[in-house]
């Protein structure tokens, strides 16, 4: 630490002491807030700490609504308010006050104004329309300061909607000659860029030239812009890479002015920021990492001061060099960086340096071996968040030979841990490893034992992490559990021995004290003995029903669980003995007030005695076919129609409901009694709704989309009724949901994963045995941690051949998601549009002001070729892919450190005349119609994984192919696609027959949400004959557009139909100007791009329409309005009125 | 920094000496309990960073007062436990060696300066004679007038 430091540390005790301070006393005896804090420091107890806020704040109130009340003294208020509900107590009188001071008051009240409504208000709070007023003249006033105060509000918090009212104002302080307003209105653009991206879409440019401010304050403002954009679209700045460098050149040279220094370090938190924007512009890039090496190397060199702050630049490096393309000179540096952290004796150090080595473990697990002991060190740690992150470590290194002994000490912290967090994380993590690696079977010594991952250590592990994790878990742990236990492997053999096992564990458990175990466990339990305890011969059901029983009869026994129980007997009462305890159950439980709990107990009463009836119902070692489930609950459409026959209103989802009470609300001007007969009459024959949809909610739900100027009254009339209704209606449709889940429960889903074949297992219980020499005990439990590690790290890092690591293949649970980044190539297709994009990126129209500023670079328009081949067309273009958009877009494999060199990729060279080849393999339907471009998404060892998407009138097919480039055949070649925003379903599969052929995949996609983007993410995964299964993961993005529409309809029914639709935007677009009519160009070319169908145009205002796939419209009025293009959409569909305006945004911007 | 996150405030506690706490920041009384007794656990020799729930808190000390911010797991903690070093060297320069008193009755004051250091969970800017600029232009007007 440095002397500076150590100087206040040691100066502040004596500062602290409440007499030494004159000044402070003087100012607390005069004021109020001096009264007020010196009584709150004099209480006691919470309970008079309560009543003298309320009499501080009724004083207060008091205060500020009076009239005589000046604006001094205001601010004074406002500070005690700000006080009180810094302690916890709500001063919302004092809101409005706020905002009044804000708005009158001058310099510091002013500014209290302003802090106290950031301090009081949220970002969704109403009254912050109050500001907007106030912001906008500030903006304009000629002081300074108050200018200064607006924009530091509007960096922290400003409406979404209200931004355009103050974008022009907030541009134009852009070129301001005060640094200081040309650094805030930086960043009050980047709050916009926050909250609503689309809206200074079109100022991008001016970012650049913020970047490039002769002033390095605002240079650093707009640093904040790139990040965030660069996180998002790293592919579009690649040609700043050289302006970034320079600039971080310049600061670690010591070229700023000395006041940015931090204890003579230059500018530190900006390296960090650079260095970050670095480590993302050079991911996956040889080439934009080769330009940062140099001064990589430089800032490493330069950090080698003795203090903190040097090290998190360090620690920033370290990450960056292991993030971007490897250089061996640089990661040998940043080894020795990390191993100094490693081993300080400074506990900060130590922890950073545990976090760096989590960090780059994936891509040179010999690090971990360099520093074994250092780790051991750590594990027996008595900093516990010390001991956490080793073990965040150890859970990346984990293979088949140290998962046991990782998972033991992963459990050995669980049973310490107090905090739930911590141990819903870790029960995670445990319960992940131990499910990746139940069986396949390494074996290896460790003093005298031989440690298997094998059934009996999966059962045992699972049972730790079950009773210790209380009823905390996540649900997806025992349901993933129990889905692996009736999957099962591939060895029937194997199957049996696991589920017996497991068994038979339970039962001892069931047999000894059960009051401790949680609610999950037992239910999982309760299934288990239920489903698998006629595997055991020496196990007679009665025993188990016995068991079970008493599980019942305790009290703490939730009825979720009793549930499970019953349903358990269920399975198992045959025999005279067993029916008559199950009849003794039913009885008890017949009359429960729990409806499913009485569900349950009538099953088991009726199946009990009818034991034909129970064996079709409950066949026990069921097929592993799955059951269909009928999620449109189509066998109830006979009913549906027959009730809707009687008179009853189709159903309608309950938020449509309350929409259209809402309406009904607004609308209720009829006396009540006539409504009535009018509704049921027209009900019955009104809006046929898909009849597969459950209608239940009967007559009495009054349609008012169609009655609404006459029916609303009767929903007003019903409304206690109808909530009633259509609460019921719901509840028996989720009634025979589940009845049919019930009976799926048994069945097996399909199965996920592919499992290594199943070798003999080894069964030894998992015990440490105390040797006598602690250290040898040490050396002997880093062998065994580091094993799988140490025997292969010289052989291979990637999978090339031989045994191989496995990889974190689930991608959804927390932390190691960033783990599978070795394998896991993200490669964002490059489309018509997006390559334009990059073009009006890379090439702003002003690009001499960059040039002449002197940290950019004079590389901006290097990419220029690539986006021109694309420039034109919008979906009608040609599968030719030329030799640089190929090489741009498939990433060199990451993670391969030194090994790169030694291992050419072969499959570089081939690229060209796959992607040409690839296209005569789309299937003869799809190959006339429009398709993107045919983009590689990863290259495996033995595939290469090609996409394209085709638009086909009624739907987007998007068609994978997958090359055997190897000379082995591959097998079991699996796809899973999966994305939040988009429908994914498999048309069909052409599985490769032979050594380098092509299989093609065909799946077609629907939208479920729209977003600007969508993107999927996908796995795939095969096997070759001899070796581990492989996995990797890519993803694929198309823009929205792809997925739109003309939509052909009248005037008229536009005129309905925009009255029907709720979501709707608003903004200002730019018209084109290009001689002929400006309105029709501009519609024109949005006809074009966007693929939308021109309702009418009438003078100055155009009407068009288009729709989402499957019929989800949207309507978009335009209007010329003093030079610019008014526009507003509509649409039912949430979210797709913003993407679109996106959309067309970006199209005019591109003409 | 403390990440873009919305779910990270920074909060700025004081412990006078009877260990009774207050807490300034957002109002979540529960929470800012929490945290601070959590900090106040802590011993000397172990690390200035410790997980609370899903935030990690970086704190530093400085006698009674205890500063502490919230951070994610992405963010690089050393960084920010000298950030917080550098604020109380610009509260230091401007209330010319700062006492915890001078916190507690220029609340308004550490809040503006607290501004222009950080937004948006963002560091925007460390210079400490820039930050403290247009509070002292606020002094002089309010001297002025």
């Amino acid at each position: 630490m440095s002397d500076v430091v150590e100087k206040t540390l040691t100066a502040l005790p004596s500062l602290l002491s409440l007499d030494s301070q004159p000044g402070a006393a003087k100012l607390s005896s005069t004021s109020k807030l001096g009264n007020l804090i010196r009584g709150i420091t004099e209480l006691t107890s919470k309970h008079e700490e309560e009543k003298l806020i309320h009499r501080e704040l009724a004083s207060i109130k008091e205060q500020v609504s009076s009239p005589n009340t000046s604006m001094r003294q205001m601010k004074e208020l406002m500070v005690r308010a700000i006080y009180c509900e810094s302690l916890g107590y709500e001063a919302s009188f004092s809101y409005i006050h706020a905002i009044k001071l804000a708005q009158q008051g001058t310099g510091l009240e002013k500014r209290v104004g302003y802090l106290a409504v950031s301090l009081f208000l949220n970002e969704n709070h109403e009254l912050l329309l109050l500001l907007v007023n106030t912001v906008l003249k500030d903006l304009q006033s000629t002081n300074l300061i108050e200018v200064c105060m607006a924009l530091t509000v509007v960096s922290q918090m400003f409406p979404k909607d209200m931004i355009p009212a103050i974008l022009p104002l907030v541009e134009e302080k852009l070129n301001h000659p005060k640094e200081i307003i040309r650094r805030k209105a930086v960043l009050a653009l980047y709050k916009f860029y926050l909250i609503a991206p689309n809206q200074v879409q079109h100022i991008h440019n001016k970012f650049r030239k913020a970047l490039c401010d002769k002033d390095p304050g605002v240079m650093t403002a707009s640093l904040h812009i790139y990040l965030q954009m660069i996180q998002e679209n790293a592919e579009g700045y690649k040609d700043l890479t050289a302006s970034f460098v320079s600039i971080l050149k310049q600061v670690v040279g010591g070229k700023l002015p000395i006041d940015f220094n931090y204890h003579s370090v230059p500018a530190p938190w900006l390296q960090i920021q650079l260095i970050r924007i670095l480590s993302l512009l050079g991911k996956n890039d040889q080439r934009t990492s080769e330009i940062m090496y140099e001064v990589l190397d430089e800032s490493l060199r330069r950090a080698e001061m003795n203090h903190n702050i040097t090290y998190a630049i360090l620690y920033e490096c370290v990450k960056c060099i292991y993030t971007i393309h490897p250089k061996s000179d640089l990661l040998e540096k940043a080894a020795k960086c990390i191993g100094n952290f490693v081993l300080s004796p400074k506990i900060n150090l130590k922890y950073l340096g545990l976090k760096a080595l989590t960090y780059v473990i994936q891509q040179d697990p010999k690090l971990a071996l360099q520093h074994q002991m250092t780790i051991i060190e750590c594990l027996d740690h008595p900093d516990l968040i010390i001991k956490r992150e080793t073990l965040e470590l150890l859970f990346r290194i984990t293979n088949t030979q140290n998962v046991v002994v990782i998972v033991e000490k992963m459990l050995e912290f669980l049973r310490m841990s107090t905090d739930d967090y911590t141990t819903i994380d870790l029960v995670g993590k445990v319960a992940e490893l131990a499910e990746k690696y139940p069986s396949d079977c390494v074996c290896f010594s460790y003093k005298n034992y031989t440690y298997a991952p094998d059934n009996e250590w999966f059962i045992e592990t699972m049972n730790t992490v079950f009773s210790l994790s209380g009823d905390t878990m996540q649900p997806d742990i025992p349901n993933s559990f129990l889905k692996l236990l009736s999957e099962g492997f591939e060895s029937v053999e194997e199957d049996r021995k696991l589920r017996l096992f497991a068994v038979d564990s339970y039962v001892t458990l069931l047999k000894g004290e059960t009051g401790k175990l949680p609610q999950f466990f037992l239910q999982v339990i309760s299934w288990v003995l239920g489903e698998y305890s006629h595997l055991s011969e020496e196990l007679k059901p009665a025993t188990v029903l016995e068991l079970l029983q008493k599980l019942l009869d305790r009290k703490q026994t939730s009825s979720e669980t009793k549930s499970w129980a019953l349903m358990a007997m269920t399975k198992l009462c045959e025999g005279r003995a067993g029916v008559s305890v199950a009849q003794q159950v039913s009885e008890t439980y017949i009359s429960s007030m729990d409806t499913v709990l009485r569900q349950r107990a009538q099953e088991l009463q009726h199946l009990s005695q009818d034991s034909e009836l129970r064996a079709r119902v409950l066949p026990r070692d069921a097929d592993l076919e799955p059951l269909e489930v009928d999620s449109s609950l189509s066998f109830l459409d006979g009913f549906v129609s027959e009730a809707l026959a009687a008179g009853a209103a189709p159903y309608k989802p309950p938020h449509q409901r309350q929409e259209e009470l809402s309406q009904a609300k607004v609308l209720s001007l009829e006396p009540y009694g006539l409504s009535l007969p009018i509704s049921m009459s027209s009900c019955s024959i009104a809006d046929r709704q898909s009849p597969t949809l459950l209608s239940m909610s009967s007559g009495l739900s009054g349609d008012s989309t169609d009655l609404s100027h006459k029916g609303g009254s009767t929903t007003l009339k019903f409304e206690g009724v109808k909530r009633v209704w259509g609460k019921e209606g719901y509840l028996a449709q989720k009634e025979s949901v589940e009845e049919a889940v019930q009976v799926e429960a048994p069945s097996p889903l399909r199965s996920t994963s592919q499992q290594a074949e199943v070798v003999g297992s080894h069964s030894q219980t998992p015990t440490l045995t105390p040797t006598p020499e602690p250290e040898q005990e040490k050396q002997q439990l880093a062998s065994s941690l580091f094993f799988g590690i140490s025997s292969q790290s010289s052989v291979c890092l990637m999978g090339k051949s031989g045994p191989t690591p496995q990889r974190f293949r689930r991608k959804a649970k927390g932390q190691s998601s960033s783990s599978g980044a070795t394998e896991q190539m993200s490669n964002s297709v490059v489309f018509t549009s997006t390559t334009v994009d990059n073009l009006l990126c890379n090439n702003p129209p002003d690009s001499t002001i960059t040039s002449e500023v002197d940290v950019s670079s004079s590389k901006h328009t290097s990419e220029l070729p690539q986006g021109l081949t694309a420039a034109n067309g919008t979906c009608d273009i040609e599968a030719e892919l030329t030799d640089s958009d190929l090489k741009g877009s498939s990433p060199p494999l990451s993670g391969d450190n030194g090994l790169e060199n030694a291992d050419p990729d072969p499959h570089e060279n081939l690229d060209k005349p796959q992607g040409v080849c690839l296209s005569s393999h789309l299937p003869a339907e799809l190959s006339g119609l429009c398709r993107s471009e045919i983009t590689p998404l990863c290259t495996l060892q033995n595939l290469d994984l090609s996409a394209c998407h085709v638009h086909r009138e009624d739907t987007i097919v998007l068609v994978v192919f997958i090359t055997n480039s190897s000379d082995s055949a591959v097998q079991h070649i699996r796809l899973d696609l999966d994305s939040e925003l988009l429908e994914v379903s498999c048309v069909s599969e052409s599985p490769a027959k032979d050594v380098r052929s092509v299989a093609v995949y065909l799946y077609s996609l629907t939208v479920r949400r729209p977003a600007v983007h969508v993107e999927l993410a996908g796995t795939v995964s095969y096997q070759v004959p001899v070796g581990t299964p492989q996995t990797a993961q890519f993803s694929y993005k198309l823009p929205l557009t792809a997925f739109i529409r003309p939509l052909t309809v009248s005037t008229e029914e536009y005129g309905t139909m925009w009255l029907a639709f709720s979501h709707d935007t608003k903004q200002n677009l730019t018209l084109i100007n290009d001689g002929q009519e400006p309105l029709v160009a501009t519609l024109n070319v949005l006809r074009k791009k966007l693929q939308l169908h021109v309702v009418e145009v009438i003078g100055v205002e155009g009407i068009l329409a288009c729709k989402l796939l499957q019929d989800q419209p949207c309507l978009m009025h335009f209007r010329v309005h003093e030079g610019a293009l008014a526009v507003w959409l509509r649409s039912p569909v949430p979210d797709l009125p913003d993407c679109l305006i996106y959309h067309c945004q970006r199209a005019l911007q591109e003409h | 920094m403390i990440s873009s996150h919305d779910s990270l405030r920074l909060f700025l506690a004081a412990a006078d000496n009877d260990d009774k706490v207050r807490v300034d920041g957002e109002p979540r009384a529960a929470l800012e309990a929490d945290v601070v007794r959590c900090c106040l656990s802590r011993k000397k020799e172990q690390c200035s960073f410790v997980d609370h729930r899903d935030v990690r808190l970086v704190y530093r000390q400085y006698a009674a007062l205890y500063i502490v911010v919230g951070v994610t797991d992405t963010e690089n903690e050393l960084s920010i436990y000298e950030l917080i070093h550098n604020f109380v060297e610009v509260l230091d320069k401007y209330f010319s060696r700062v006492s915890e008193l001078d916190i507690m009755f220029n609340l308004e004051r550490v809040h503006v300066i607290l501004d222009e250091m950080i937004q948006n969970g963002h560091v925007v800017e460390t210079n400490k004679s820039r930050v403290l600029a247009p509070l002292h232009a606020l002094t002089k007007m309010a001297d002025a007038s």
